[in-house]
């Protein structure tokens, strides 16, 4: 059974909708991260969950419970938030406490469970301070040991990294996979961040205008996207618009209208059908001369591009590219640098191209 | 030292000034007021000073020949009425403030310039046309028309601090404690009231101060019955300076008091929601 179900959720605010008809299964124990960009629908789903947004049609249901009309406190949900909501005027203890203080647990049962919660988070004899004494890393550790305190069945997440620097961050990513993995818990991830959702998640759900975009691993997202908004927001992507005139099994070849001749993945292609080809700047291997790229053994996907621009971005070079009409990026390595206005033989994996249907 | 530090130095031994000149300078004249027994022209500073109007106002002296009368009942009569004015006020504010700052109410904005109203015109017309209305209700003159009216006058400050208040406080902090079990009731009392309490606190002090020096009100529903502080100020004003000085110092400790208070309670952040 699944630990988390929606059933077409909607939610509308005014004419907007935030939500639009979504249905989401969460497998018991992984961490599912609802990624998009800001205004997606991301939050608006989460609070549904937590119950702080009740919405205009359809069913949540954690575990065998129907939660929809239940109100957040008897939800059993664990939250973290982006600006670690600590309570003030609490010390570290009276935060974590307050909780299973409402379920009147005994004193000593208290004491052991915000020590074993803490212990979890390696904040152990900070009990006593104010959340003001802390770090923003400290103090997001704090919340999320009070939301595990509590043992919930679920753990949401609300870009609980966010307000970190960019060193923290990367450091707390792992933290609370580490979590994830010992306490076994549930976990909804909500971020806007691709890198951190491809790191930390089991699956990912890719939102735009409340709606499911693709759910899948992160490897599947990235590798096969299922369409332009998801290769997009995956990272940076050079979009070649062309039609198919030839498909053999899952793969497309692809022609541009000046002239160009495409190899790549796709499923649910027409032959004649309007496409884009997804091509990621890291996939794009470069080579000195066609007689050097002769020697592969495969064929397609060469082409000579001009180098139209080329900046060092630590260790690897980001060109600009001009093939035909099309301006790609690509990414090269330093220790073969192309200058400015070079001719160069480029060569593109057909496993890494994305055909999309427009 | 550059011009711009030059300027700034002189701008702020202005302000210095100004501020030398603005308060400390009266409350300087209302003290010597207080102490002079004589005090004629062309002297700089009074030829005879001692504390016969402190004893006489503070009824440790019964003198008919200094004029002055001791003023320790108008001064409970005050302290009794503030209090009550300020646990009414809170009462109605608290709930209100809270309203206005956490939920859409329909007309919100007009309600809060409602709070407003009592003091956006000019007092005397409105307080007229109150005495009638409470001539007909029976309030004139008594203790409760006057306690009425101080709450009409401080609601103002009551609401609009205390709303103000609920607002500065993130709505994250009272939806992490639903999330880990307590309700909104339980909430309201653990997490919202105590971080609201110094903006409270602050509010009731105004309405406190409010209340003590409130006159125009006064002076139209409870004279002469209800005799305040700031009304014995007002009927010795004309022929006594120097027992008019002493009850206006009187008047003033307990502004100094509670503003002195604030400032240590009051953090930015909740001021910073203000407004």
């Amino acid at each position: 059974m699944p630990a988390l179900r929606l059933e077409r959720i909607t939610k509308r605010y005014g004419k907007l909708k935030a939500v639009d008809d979504l249905s989401l299964e969460v497998r018991d124990g992984e961490l599912l991260t609802l990624l998009g960009p800001s205004g997606c629908g991301k939050t608006t789903v989460l609070r549904c969950v937590s119950g702080f947004v009740k919405p205009d049609s359809g069913e949540i249901y954690l575990g065998d419970r129907k939660i929809t009309e239940i109100s957040t406190e008897k939800r059993g949900i664990g939250l973290v938030f982006q600006n670690y909501a600590l309570w003030p005027h609490m010390t570290v203890f009276q935060n974590l406490a307050f909780g299973l203080q409402i379920k009147k647990l005994s004193k000593s049962t208290v004491r052991q469970k915000v020590e074993r919660a803490l212990a979890l988070v390696q904040l152990e004899g900070f009990e006593n301070r104010y959340p003001r004494q802390l770090s923003g890393g400290q103090q997001q550790r704090v919340a999320l040991s009070r939301a595990l305190v509590l043992e919930p069945d679920i753990l949401l997440l609300d870009e609980p990294l966010s307000n970190l620097d960019a060193l923290l961050r990367e450091q707390m990513r792992f933290e609370i996979g580490q979590i994830h993995k010992q306490s076994g818990i549930t976990t909804i991830y909500v971020t806007h961040d691709q890198t951190e959702a491809m790191v930390i998640s089991d699956r990912i759900v890719v939102l735009e205008r409340g709606r499911i975009m693709q759910l899948g691993t992160p490897l599947d997202i990235y590798s096969k996207p299922a369409n332009k908004f998801v290769a997009g927001f995956m990272g940076t992507t050079n979009f070649i618009h062309g039609r198919v005139v030839d498909i053999d099994k899952e793969y497309a070849v692809v022609t541009t209208d000046d002239g160009l001749t495409l190899t790549g993945r796709g499923h649910g292609l027409e032959n004649g059908g309007e496409v884009d080809v997804a091509v990621r700047p890291e996939s794009i291997r470069f080579f000195l001369s066609p007689g050097e790229a002769a020697t592969l053994p495969h064929g397609p996907n060469l082409f000579e591009a001009e180098v139209v621009r080329a900046s060092y971005v630590g260790e690897l070079i980001d060109y600009q590219l001009r093939i035909k009409n099309h301006l790609i990026r690509a990414k090269g390595e330093v220790q073969n640098p192309h200058g400015v206005s070079e001719r160069v033989v480029i060569k593109l994996d057909p496993d890494q191209l994305a055909v999309l249907s427009r | 030292m550059s011009v711009k530090r030059i300027l700034i130095l002189t701008a702020e031994l202005a302000m210095l000034l100004l501020v030398f000149m603005i308060i400390i300078g009266p409350m300087t004249s209302l003290f010597i007021w207080s102490v002079a027994h004589r005090w004629y022209w062309p002297n700089t500073l009074p030829q005879e000073v001692g504390f016969e109007y402190w004893k006489q106002a503070l009824g440790m002296r019964t003198s008919l020949a200094i004029g002055a009368i001791s003023i320790l009942p108008a001064f409970f009569l005050s302290l009794w009425v503030a209090i009550v004015v300020v646990i009414i006020a809170m009462l109605i504010a608290i709930p209100a403030g809270y309203a206005l700052a956490k939920y859409r109410i329909p007309f919100g904005a007009v309600i809060m310039f409602l709070f407003l109203m009592p003091n956006a015109f000019p007092q005397q017309p409105i307080f007229v046309n109150l005495l009638r209305t409470f001539t007909r209700w029976g309030l004139a003159g008594t203790i409760q028309g006057v306690i009425l009216v101080h709450i009409l006058v401080g609601l103002v400050f009551g609401v609009w601090i205390t709303s103000a208040t609920f607002k500065s406080i993130p709505r994250y902090l009272e939806e992490a404690a639903r999330s880990v079990g307590a309700g909104s009731v339980y909430t309201f009392f653990h997490i919202t009231l105590p971080l609201a309490a110094p903006g409270l606190l602050a509010s009731s002090v105004f309405v406190f101060i409010t209340s003590l020096d409130e006159f125009t009100g006064t002076f139209f529903i409870g004279l002469p019955f209800v005799n305040t502080l700031p009304m014995t100020l007002y009927s010795s004003s004309g022929y006594n300076m120097q027992f008019a000085s002493v009850i206006a110092i009187i008047l003033l400790i307990p502004s100094i008091l509670f503003m002195t208070l604030i400032q240590r309670v009051l953090r930015a952040e909740y001021v910073g929601g203000m407004g």
